[in-house]
């Protein structure tokens, strides 16, 4: 219902003017001032009016919460002189929901269902920094089993395949390219099929666990893994034809957006974004986790630090990535694909029956989870969108004292107003997509 | 069979508050180009931290710990530091000048445990709504003990 001015202004809400008032209660000039002013003035005045405005004023816009083309709900203040951006500032925050504080509560066994959905687009690469910050404070990162350490490396290899399809999905809708969006999301759900059979679901897998992983790959896998890395490279060539050569799109993205090497530095902007300025940093080549010593592959690089640079960065790392997994589909040994340790592991579930042991322990695992010793450790791994980091501070309990995600969207939001500033409030829509941001895992 | 690179220790070094900047400069000098995360722990339930005797003789244990963790491109190291901030004086020096990365950090800092950075641009909330009272990542912030208020609802 419509209430009176006095009664909004009784309630204190923050909306003031801008509730609605009912015709009743407002006095004949505001009715006519409402009823459109600009209407009734004639084609003179508008222009008499037209004149007193000076050419160098500035507005300030709001580009979001709800803009489609902020991939989810960031919020951007844009001063605007004509189409030029001369500011911008991002807000965020409207997904927050304390993942963080979440994260104290839950046990080591349960917190990968909370890091996993922080990065939504590539959620293997967060339970897997989590997993391996838990091992180190465990100490047992030295212990995992070889079949676990490919089986993480394949499924973070897949999941940055599938991260960087979503890219190219997105990216092509947000420059206009609407097909591309339908060919990116149908090649990503191919390898979201393949997870679905190794892991139950789709997204938030919950698979990657302390100690190793949640199952052993069913049968049939590697079928599934030649299938999709057979598939791919004649729909890649499809995409260069489509949009690489195309001259719209070049134009579109090509000099928009530029960083150096030093701003993107100096901003902590990981990732594609400190790529594309030329400077080959990659955390799988020069920080090595997991076994990314033992496999070869390039590390792309661009050189002009645009928006296009990135675009190509990202789609030759898929092709990299198919590299790599090839690379694993020949060394996947056999063997365990958790740790022996009792201690982390619960024991496997046709012991249950025989041992009275066996099921107070399972019970215990589940339910206590398992103590991790003082301390505290910090892991960072290369995710689609740069460094992920994960930081325990660990009190002795079998819950994280505090859990921190260095989140890579949330830092290099931070690089956006710099590559929007000068340019057109068009390529400001570039330069978000350039930036991939997942919004769930700014805001945590 | 190694997993991680860095599965020798951590270099971790404490730093006392007064000397913050000072050793951020040096460590910047050193090669240290980019701050790769910046966040805080709040110790109020859990006071004792494991020292060596060495760390235990120069810096006194505080409810909050500013951690900041530097990242070396060109030596392919990175390094640790974690700052003592008292409940008293909850203020510290803002790295923006030295790593301008550091702002969306620090203001989560800022917004989750109420540690104020001298010299920050733009301190303000940057998760929680602008007039929110109270910081959530601090320990004696309880988990859901905010009454939901929706706007308009018959009372």
């Amino acid at each position: 219902m419509i209430k009176n001015a006095s009664e909004i202004a009784s309630a204190g809400t923050s909306e003031g003017g801008q509730e609605l008032q009912l015709r009743a209660d407002m006095s004949a000039k505001a009715v006519l001032r409402e009823s459109g002013a600009v209407l009734r003035m004639s084609e003179s005045q508008v222009a008499s009016l037209a004149d007193t405005r000076s050419e160098d004023q500035t507005m300030i816009i709001n580009m979001g919460p709800q803009h489609p083309s902020t991939h989810g709900v960031l919020r951007l203040m844009l001063e605007l002189k004509g189409e030029t951006v001369l500011r911008c500032k991002p807000v965020i925050g409207y997904l927050h929901t304390g993942m963080e504080k979440t994260g104290e509560s839950l046990t080591y066994m349960q917190g990968g269902t909370n890091v996993t959905r922080m990065d939504y687009a590539s959620p293997l690469n967060n339970e897997l920094v989590f997993s391996m910050a838990t091992e180190k404070l465990l100490g047992i990162d030295g212990d995992i089993p070889e079949r676990a350490v490919w089986i993480r490396m394949m499924l973070s290899e897949l999941n940055r395949i599938s991260s960087h399809l979503l890219f190219m999905a997105t990216n092509g809708m947000d420059i206009g390219a609407v097909s591309m969006m339908l060919y990116g999301f149908r090649e990503r759900e191919e390898v979201l099929r393949f997870f679905q059979k190794v892991t139950g679901l789709r997204m938030n897998h919950n698979f990657i666990r302390p100690g190793g992983v949640a199952a052993d790959l069913p049968a049939g896998w590697r079928d599934d893994v030649l299938g999709l890395l057979d598939a791919l490279p004649e729909r890649l060539a499809e995409y260069e034809i489509l949009m690489t050569g195309q001259p719209i799109w070049r134009e579109r993205l090509q000099g928009v957006g530029v960083i150096t090497r030093d701003e993107a530095i100096a901003l902590s902007a990981t990732g594609p974004i400190l790529r594309s300025t030329g400077l080959a940093w990659d955390l799988r080549r020069d920080l090595p986790y997991l076994h990314y010593d033992e496999v070869e592959f390039d590390v792309i690089v661009g050189s002009y630090g645009d928006a296009f640079d990135r675009y190509s960065i990202r789609l030759n790392e898929i092709r990299e990535s198919m590299r790599i997994v090839r690379q694993i589909l020949d060394r996947m040994p056999q063997g365990d694909y958790r740790i022996q340790d009792k201690k982390v592991t619960p024991p496997p579930r046709g012991r249950i029956d025989e041992s009275m042991e066996a099921l107070i322990h399972h019970f215990k695992i589940f339910t206590e989870g398992f103590k991790v010793p003082e301390g505290e450790a910090y892991v960072a791994i290369e995710s689609p969108r740069g460094e992920i980091g994960c930081y325990i501070a660990s009190d002795g309990s079998s819950t994280p004292y505090r859990m921190h995600v260095r989140a890579p969207s949330f830092v290099n939001i931070q690089s956006m107003p710099l590559m929007m500033h000068g340019g057109l409030i068009a390529d400001a829509v570039a330069v978000i997509s350039s930036v991939d941001p997942v919004l769930g895992e700014v805001d945590r | 069979m190694t997993q991680t690179a860095g599965a020798t220790a951590d270099d971790v070094r404490f730093v006392a508050k007064a000397d913050y900047l000072k050793t951020l400069t040096a460590l910047r000098i050193e090669g240290f180009e980019m701050c790769a995360d910046l966040t805080a722990v709040d110790f109020l339930t859990h006071p004792g931290r494991p020292l060596t005797a060495e760390v235990a003789s120069r810096i006194t244990l505080e409810r909050f710990e500013l951690v900041v963790n530097l990242l070396s491109l060109s030596q392919r190291r990175r390094v640790r530091l974690r700052v003592q901030i008292s409940e008293s004086d909850t203020s510290i020096d803002s790295a923006f000048d030295l790593y301008p990365g550091t702002e969306a950090m620090e203001r989560e800092v800022y917004d989750m445990f109420g540690i104020t950075f001298n010299g920050h641009p733009d301190l303000t909330r940057i998760l929680m709504p602008e007039d929110w009272i109270g910081f959530p990542l601090r320990k004696d912030y309880s988990q859901g003990n905010i009454p939901v208020q929706f706007k308009g609802a018959a009372s």
